[in-house]
């Protein structure tokens, strides 16, 4: 009999079912076949014209119905796929789920192609008296429902059948984490058996790209795509926008077990910190981050020398993997020069409010196939930054734990961490 | 283990009627109080617009409030009269500690840039490459950080030093709801045990009502109560600007500190309503049964919208039980959508606290209530989407 309590006592939480979308394809085992095969899902955009834009490439989800019918649409779409995925594998009605919803999704705003369709298609006043004249008169929802924050959550509530008010949230770049996080806590409190997080984000828009491109947040080397997300590499120049989405089904190990499901994996501690100091850029000390892991691994009840691999939050920006560096490198010790940590951001991108649930899902299959994907695109290291990134090619490895990060603007900081075996 | 009780030990408050708890209960116990209205500058639809504020008081930095927009000041400037209020502000083993849960939309686009790119799209067919000319010259970089939902927290982290944990939900009144839901919740397990909570919503631009508009959702024509707009022109919902937190905390951790306590959180519960399928009435209904509301006369801080659909069910639903005497307040202070619940329950803490019911907002349409509210509901039934209700006890 498998202890159903952890180290503090409360219902340990599993992982009962997985789904993952990235640019590299639909569903855990296209992605899995490309992520350990070092390909790229980075492309050049072809969504919109790319006139003006200093960044011309993204690891967009271009091969959906949805890809090009806005950012609300694409997100829903993200979400459900994964979400079915995750369910199917669980072995739960895909229609009933019976516990809470928790999604990350990027904060919403009107399109411009529907500001555009609205304001030209009356010629009374300018500007936002004229939006607000046509809004009155028009007589679907459709359009009403991509601008409210509750909506796709809404819509994801009637699909699977969850249960009460579904939480939409966002932690910015940290939000899947968060969206597993708030399930785990459910679960822990005994409010319910089981729970449903999903990180989805289909907002790589023209204006998301430029206003990231505005803080200079993006990599603009555009002329190899696939070769653009460099992270820990000394020339990296910052991250690629992605679209993609991360389902996890997450269950009491007892409920779980009861019914007869096959546990993929622990989610056996989350911590956070948020940073005070500046809107986008971290503490020089790296404490907040630091102080994220060490809440983690606190809460899994592990100890520093416990961790096998980190799924790194490895943006390829300058300032996070240096600062990912200094807050791993205090944290794990001089260990740390010989610990596996590799960034799935080398192929498929950021993808933003999915981040922390697309990179659980492939932390998970990391324990289960034995095999960690690598840092790709890796063949100019930063001499200041000494890790072990496993360098361009997977490697075979028992993995018994990981620590994913997850690290976003606003001074948001989560990190999990998983493990393959009940304790 | 028993559960830890809650209790709200700090409140921030700015609506039209002014700032702070002890304002607004001034101004909302005097009998036909009249609301602040702007009528014209956004007609034909009328706002509650927010006071003269001194941005000062609350966020010292000059450099600070340059970063936000109106909408992030708001929401940190509440927050920070909500630490204030419970002596956590400037406490830096409290605010270290201390967990945050906001509820957030987004921030104020600007305006100006948009304009004139829906000027210009009137004579290009090319307007995909007319926006990114636009908004690669036109974009001030920084705006982006201000209209980002989360980046209120993360302001709140910044100017406040509250940075024990940082969780933005978003979905309108729903937001709200699952906001004090989820940090109650916390802390009756043991899983934090103080939490600031709350939002805020800055109706006085556009792209804020356009968000209500696209659905017909905001009422024209002349101001009236919030219970009286069924049947007129448009859709029933009157906007305010305003922003509300709470602290909340344990029991234990309020006394401990010596602080004074408004009221007990009780029970929050919340719902989702199939509402294209007709839901709603039997929704509330069931909310209200989870409540298990006390005997006798029951004061109710309703949030209701105003508009038309869901103010008639919680109407209809309030109207259905002879005790609850509801109090409207956005007939006082306008809808302010992710804030709504967390200032329904402020204004039921208050009401707890000095031991006194308000006076109908609506003397046509809300009854007298006489006694002393030793416990409050309060209740947020989204405009759209989304229901919740909570019962705020007295503290002792």
């Amino acid at each position: 009999m498998a202890n159903l309590n952890d180290h503090m006592g409360r219902p340990i939480v599993a992982v009962t079912g997985i789904g993952v979308v990235t640019s590299l394809g639909v569903g855990k085992a296209d992605n899995w076949a490309a992520l350990t095969a070092g390909k790229s899902g980075i492309h050049p955009i072809t969504r919109f014209p790319v006139d003006h834009l200093n960044t011309r490439i993204s690891g967009m989800v271009d091969f959906l119905p949805s890809s090009s019918k806005g950012a609300s649409l694409l997100t829903y779409d993200l979400a459900e796929i994964a979400a079915q995925e995750a369910v199917a594998e669980a072995g739960l009605d895909s229609g009933d789920f019976g516990g809470p919803l928790f999604l990350a999704s990027p904060p919403v705003e009107l399109d411009w192609s529907e500001r555009f369709s609205l304001y030209n298609s009356d010629k009374h006043d300018i500007g936002a008296e004229r939006l607000l004249r046509v809004a009155r008169g028009l007589k679907e929802l459709d359009v009403f429902e991509t601008t409210q924050f509750g909506s796709i959550a809404d819509r994801l509530a009637d699909r699977f059948g969850t249960r009460g008010l579904p939480i939409t949230l966002s932690t910015a770049c940290a939000s899947g984490a968060t969206s597993i996080q708030l399930g785990v806590e459910a679960i822990r409190r005994g409010e319910c058996d089981r729970a449903l997080s999903i990180g989805a984000d289909g907002s790589a828009t023209a204006e998301a790209l430029i206003r990231f491109s505005l803080l200079s947040a993006l990599s603009t080397h555009n002329d190899i795509p696939e070769r653009a997300s460099k992270p820990f590499s000394k020339d990296r120049d910052g991250f690629v926008l992605a679209e993609g989405s991360g389902a996890l089904v997450l269950e009491s190990l007892q409920a779980a077990l009861a019914r007869g499901a096959t546990i993929l994996g622990i989610l056996r501690g989350c911590g956070e910190k948020a940073d005070d100091f500046h809107r986008t850029r971290s503490k020089p000390d790296g404490s907040p981050a630091i102080a994220a892991v060490r809440a983690a691994l606190a809460d899994a009840g592990l100890g520093e020398d416990e961790i096998d691999y980190v799924n790194a939050h490895g943006t390829s920006t300058p300032e996070n993997d240096k600062m990912e560096h200094l807050s791993l490198s205090t944290v794990f010790g001089e260990r740390i020069g010989s610990m596996p940590i590799s960034s799935n951001k080398s192929m498929i991108g950021h993808t933003l409010s999915a981040a922390g649930a697309v990179e659980a899902a492939f932390s998970l299959m990391t324990m289960r196939e034995s095999v960690i994907p690598p840092t790709i695109n890796y063949d100019n290291p930063d001499p200041a930054i000494v890790l072990d990134v496993v360098p361009n090619k997977k490697r075979n490895a028992k993995v018994g734990t990981v620590l994913s990060n997850s690290f976003g603007f606003g001074g948001q900081n989560t990190c999990l961490v998983m493990a393959r075996e009940p304790v | 283990m028993s559960p830890h009780h809650v209790v709200i030990s700090g409140i921030g408050l700015v609506s039209s009627l002014g700032e702070g708890p002890d304002a607004h209960w001034r101004k909302l116990a005097q009998p036909g109080l009249e609301p602040v209205l702007e009528a014209s500058r956004f007609s034909p639809y009328t706002v509650h617009p927010l006071p003269e504020i001194d941005w000062n008081l609350q966020i010292a930095k000059r450099g600070d409030q340059r970063q936000m927009e109106t909408w992030q000041r708001l929401g940190t400037y509440a927050a920070g009269m909500a630490l204030d209020d419970a002596g956590i502000k400037g406490n830096d083993e409290l605010c270290t500690t201390m967990d945050m849960v906001v509820a957030a939309g987004g921030g104020e686009r600007d305006e100006t840039v948009d304009a004139d790119i829906l000027a210009a799209s009137e004579s290009r067919n090319d307007r995909d490459v007319l926006l990114n000319e636009k908004l690669t010259t036109e974009l001030r970089p920084t705006l982006f950080l201000a209209q980002l939902s989360n980046l209120l927290a993360g302001n709140i982290s910044i100017v406040h030093k509250v940075t024990g944990s940082s969780r933005t939900f978003m979905g309108e009144e729903g937001a709200g709801v699952a906001a004090v839901e989820t940090a109650a919740a916390r802390i009756r397990s043991g899983q934090s045990t103080h939490i600031l909570v709350g939002g805020a919503f800055q109706t006085e631009h556009s792209d804020m009502l356009l968000g209500y508009e696209l659905a017909g959702y905001l009422h024209r024509g002349p101001w009236r109560p919030v219970w009286q707009r069924q049947g007129l022109q448009g859709g029933g919902v009157v906007t305010g600007s305003g922003g509300a937190f709470l602290v909340l905390e344990q029991r234990e951790h309020a006394i401990s500190r010596g602080r004074k306590i408004y009221a007990e959180l009780g029970p929050v519960i919340s719902g989702r309503a199939k509402r294209r399928q007709g839901e709603l009435d039997a929704e509330i209904a069931a909310l209200l049964r989870q409540a298990a509301l006390p005997n006798g006369e029951l004061l109710t801080i309703s949030g209701a919208s105003g508009a038309h659909t869901a103010t008639a069910a919680e109407k209809s639903a309030l109207d259905a039980n002879p005790a609850i005497a509801a109090r409207g307040f956005s007939t006082l202070t306008g809808h302010m959508k992710e804030a709504q619940f967390p200032f329904a329950v402020a204004l039921a803490a208050l009401a707890v606290e000095r031991k006194a019911a308000y006076p109908a907002f609506d003397p046509a349409t809300e009854k007298p209530f006489n006694g002393i509210p030793r416990t409050v509901l309060a209740t947020a039934v989204g405009y759209h989407q989304f229901e919740g209700l909570a019962l705020v006890n007295a503290a002792d």
